[in-house]
């Protein structure tokens, strides 16, 4: 297996992007990258693409072939990945599995989700095929419901409290009031998410990741050839992925997610780094508890102290691990099939050091942790900055 | 939604009756019923098994915001049952004050309306608990 | 022997006083209270239609008696408010309780006496050979016009028999019907709401099918009023029962344990089923009973029925009718509006 790195990232702004679809924002995204790893494209051999649910959300399939389209690159081979909310994520894998192997020099990877040409009501029935239909969305399981089921059981068995819960959105919204690609730049307090509209009891609307359009690309290079690109390579050094059963119900334990424990024993194995080496993560917070039980399963806080270690500002820029530096799913928004793919761009960013008044000091290697429905598909990638 | 007609059709069984099934190897109780048991692979023998209904709550939320649909159910409570004979299911707890529902709490099954696929459409049938008293 | 081999009734948890819908239409609530003779009529929750009543009944029958599904060939559902215009109900309930697929099923209509003639068919089916246990149940989620009388006692609810030979809670000792074309009730398809003959509905319709249907009972049997424990007449209302009854020279309390209108309303076919159940589930062994139904367009279905000893082995264990009426929730008219489906979405 080769070495792989990333030599570029971009990213569309993350929010309700009204006047553009999939094609304006893909390219965006991918024009961005390309420019930021002084491609001209002639380069790229291949294509992935992340994406969940286009075909529901704006009738649209066949997003392999738009996305090699829409960015000008012809005829090359290109692959669409769906993975559910770890759409993202996975594609990465795929494009990293692809340089590694040898096939490839040079690829692409991007992740887009195009969501407010829907309804709420249809967007949440779009997200609902992230779970189990058949068992889950026929009892009238939404998203939120689910993880819903996941904080009652952390906080029954561990203490947790909504207090804590929001403390996770209120560290996001202010990692995010520093991202100027963040669809929330604002701040908000902990009074704020406990007295906002309930959703699924007990998550509240300030619990909840939102509604996002959006698009993130980064570029993968051989790292023998990377630094023909950048000067500052940042290499992958551990990529794994695991999956667990559709339905949560059928789940021995609510409070932690087996793939993701088992992606990131992986992911560390093969970076040979443990939990104490990692600065920095972009975890999955799609609802406040997420992000509990990511800090969790990632070993960086004893099972069920999650919440109490958020709360008490551990998870806050520079402070023991700076979590979701981005502002994460919550605050910086979560087009689903891009999320995954943004996430290693903000890496990127922070271990280059180009990260402004969000940057984590002395970023050396840093974490992404990217869950699929309610965690039947969890991919984890660990990233180091070329020395 | 729309979910299609052989579709609804199909799960009859396993929705109105509760129809699964148990690998006679291991002895693990599948709800809905599994092609293959995952604990014992080629080695499992599944056969049909219908049950009870009764069970008790593992996990309960209050959904405020519901799909496309079930405007006029919401808010409704949905929980993780464990049923008697093992397996964890997902359904709604219908007719249960707050205070009762909670972890722990026995359930038994009812027979309901899930939704209507318009006023022309078909009615869709199936499980949802109570809490006893 | 024939007769009654277990039963079950469901009426839902919601309920609605008579004072909510006369405050809606500036009525008297007094008067119509005192008039009808109903304090407040069953609603069921925005998830319950004539079939999943008709299942939750079924499966108290089944629990009460010790039969396997798969010995029920045949299953009725009367219904006025079947939840399909073309596609039986009866089929829903079969795969609900697992009696299918060696088994037949019909979904009848007979206003509030469409349960009554499933009973009917079933003893003829029974007795005949042709099957080893029949299910005849009634059910409705029945339907008022707002602001029209029907709208203080049209409700929801329904009962399931299970006729066969052996295991007897009750026999039925004979059957007798009466029946003329009277257009006394309505309803046309693809209307929401049934039309009728206001006054008409009485003396007409009512009085003379139930009547006659009841005294016709008792010549063919040989019976007089003094051989029966118990009437059960059908009950649009609480007040014409007991008109009947004194018409009849029938004690009042004969006929008060099957009478259950004034706490939920006329639940149309479930009403007898239900009122019957509610005699069975005090009955004493040996106590007679004479029912008389009543289907609106008309007709009248009476049966002389004979509790067994049997009765106080089985009715502990399915929900009793009182249990039903007692675990109640109110609703104002506006949640009543919605849990009726009467909101345009």
């Amino acid at each position: 297996m080769r070495k792989v790195s990333i030599i570029g990232a971009g990213m569309t702004k993350f929010g309700e992007r009204w006047d553009k679809g999939i094609p304006e924002l893909i390219a965006e995204a991918g024009v961005r990258a390309l420019v930021d790893a002084n491609l001209s494209g002639e380069e790229i051999q291949a294509v992935y693409g992340g994406t969940m649910a286009a075909g529901r959300l704006v009738g649209q399939e066949h997003i392999g072939a738009l996305l090699a389209d829409a960015m000008g690159l012809n005829p090359l081979p290109s692959v669409r990945v769906e993975a559910a909310c770890a759409s993202g994520g996975v594609a990465l894998r795929q494009a990293y599995l692809s340089v590694a192997s040898g096939m490839y020099d040079i690829v692409v990877v991007g992740g887009v989700e195009k969501m407010t040409d829907v309804s709420t009501g249809d967007a949440t029935i779009a997200l609902a095929g992230a779970g189990d239909i058949e068992w889950e969305f026929f009892s009238g399981a939404t998203f939120p419901a689910l993880y819903a089921l996941i904080a009652r059981r952390h906080m029954t068995e561990f203490g947790t409290t909504e207090e804590q819960l929001a403390a996770v959105a209120v560290k996001n919204h202010e990692n995010g009031s520093h991202n100027e690609f963040a669809q929330f730049q604002n701040k908000i307090t902990i009074d704020q998410v406990l007295n906002s509209k309930p959703i699924a009891d007990p998550l509240k609307i300030l619990d909840c990741s939102p509604i996002t359009d959006g698009a993130a690309a980064v570029v993968l290079a051989s790292s023998d050839i990377a630094k023909k690109y950048t000067d500052t390579p940042i290499e992958i050094i551990g990529s794994a992925q695991a999956s667990d059963t559709l339905a949560l119900h059928d789940r021995e334990s609510l409070t932690s997610l087996k793939a993701a424990r088992v992606a990131a024993e992986n992911a560390y194995k093969q970076a040979k780094v443990t939990p104490k080496d990692i600065n920095l993560a972009e975890v999955h917070d799609c609802f406040t508890i997420a992000e509990v039980l990511a800090i969790e399963d990632l070993g960086f806080f004893p099972k069920g102290k999650g919440g109490i270690a958020t709360l008490e500002g551990e998870t806050a820029l520079n402070s023991k691990i700076s979590i979701n530096t981005s502002g994460g799913l919550k605050a910086c928004g979560h087009p689903v099939g891009a999320t995954g793919v943004k996430q290693a761009a903000e890496i990127t960013w922070q271990l280059r050091g180009e990260a402004g008044k969000r940057q984590v000091d002395n970023a050396t290697i840093g974490l992404t942790h990217n869950i699929g429905g309610s965690g039947a598909t969890a991919v984890v990638h660990i990233m180091k900055r070329a020395d | 939604m729309v979910e299609g007609i052989p579709s609804i059709w199909r799960k009859i069984p396993n929705r109105y009756r509760l129809e699964g099934n148990v690998c006679e190897t291991c002895e693990t109780a599948y709800f809905p019923p599994r092609v293959v048991c995952p604990k014992c692979r080629r080695k499992g023998k599944l056969v049909k098994k219908r049950f009870s209904g009764n069970g008790k709550i593992y996990s309960f939320t209050k959904v405020y915001t519901p799909p496309t649909g079930l405007e006029l159910d919401a808010p409704y409570h949905l929980a993780i049952i464990e049923l008697s004979e093992g397996p964890k299911i997902l359904g709604q707890i219908v007719e249960s004050d707050d205070k009762k529902v909670k972890i722990g709490a026995q359930v038994k099954m009812v027979f309901r309306k899930m939704k209507e696929d318009g006023n022309a459409g078909l009615i869709h049938y199936g499980y949802k608990f109570k809490v006893i008293d | 022997m024939i007769g009654i081999v277990s039963y079950g009734a469901y009426i839902p948890k919601y309920r609605i006083k008579t004072e909510k819908i006369a405050e809606v239409w500036g009525e008297d609530s007094d008067r119509i209270t005192k008039g009808l003779g109903i304090i407040e009529k069953s609603v069921p929750n925005v998830d319950e239609d004539a079939s999943t009543l008709a299942v939750e009944a079924a499966r108290i029958a089944l629990k009460r008696a010790d039969i396997d599904p798969q010995e029920i060939d045949a299953i009725f559902v009367g219904s006025e408010s079947h939840p399909y215009a073309v596609k039986p109900t009866s089929t829903i309930v079969a795969e609900a309780i697992g009696a299918t697929p060696h088994m037949t099923a019909a979904d009848l209509e007979f206003a509030c006496k469409a349960g009554t003639a499933g009973i009917q068919i079933c003893l003829g089916l029974v007795k005949s050979g042709m099957a080893r246990y029949g299910v005849a149940i009634g059910s409705d989620t029945s339907q008022g016009r707002p602001g029209d009388a029907l709208e203080y006692s049209a409700s929801a609810g329904a009962g399931a028999y299970i006729i066969g030979q052996k295991n007897l809670v009750a026999e039925i000792n004979g059957t007798y019907s009466f029946t003329t074309d009277t257009p006394d009730f309505w309803r046309r398809p693809g209307q929401d709401y049934p039309s009728h003959g206001g006054r008409f509905t009485g003396e007409p319709a009512y009085f003379k099918h139930v009547g006659s249907a009841a005294r016709g009972m008792m010549e063919r049997m040989n019976t007089s009023i003094e051989d029966y424990d118990y009437f059960v007449f059908h009950q649009p209302n609480a007040k014409f029962p007991l008109r009947l009854a004194k018409k009849m020279g029938i004690p009042k309390e004969k006929v008060t344990p099957g009478l259950l209108t004034p706490y939920i309303g006329n639940t149309y076919s479930g009403a007898i089923m239900v009122a019957l159940s509610n005699v069975l589930d005090q009955a004493k062994p040996g106590a007679r009973i004479l029912v008389s139904s009543f289907g609106s367009g008309a007709g009248s279905d009476a049966f002389d029925i004979t509790v067994t000893d049997r009765i106080e082995e089985v009715r502990n264990r399915g929900t009793k009718v009182k249990e039903f009426i007692d675990n109640k929730e109110y609703l104002s008219y506006g949640k009543y509006v919605k849990h009726r489906r009467k909101l345009k979405m």
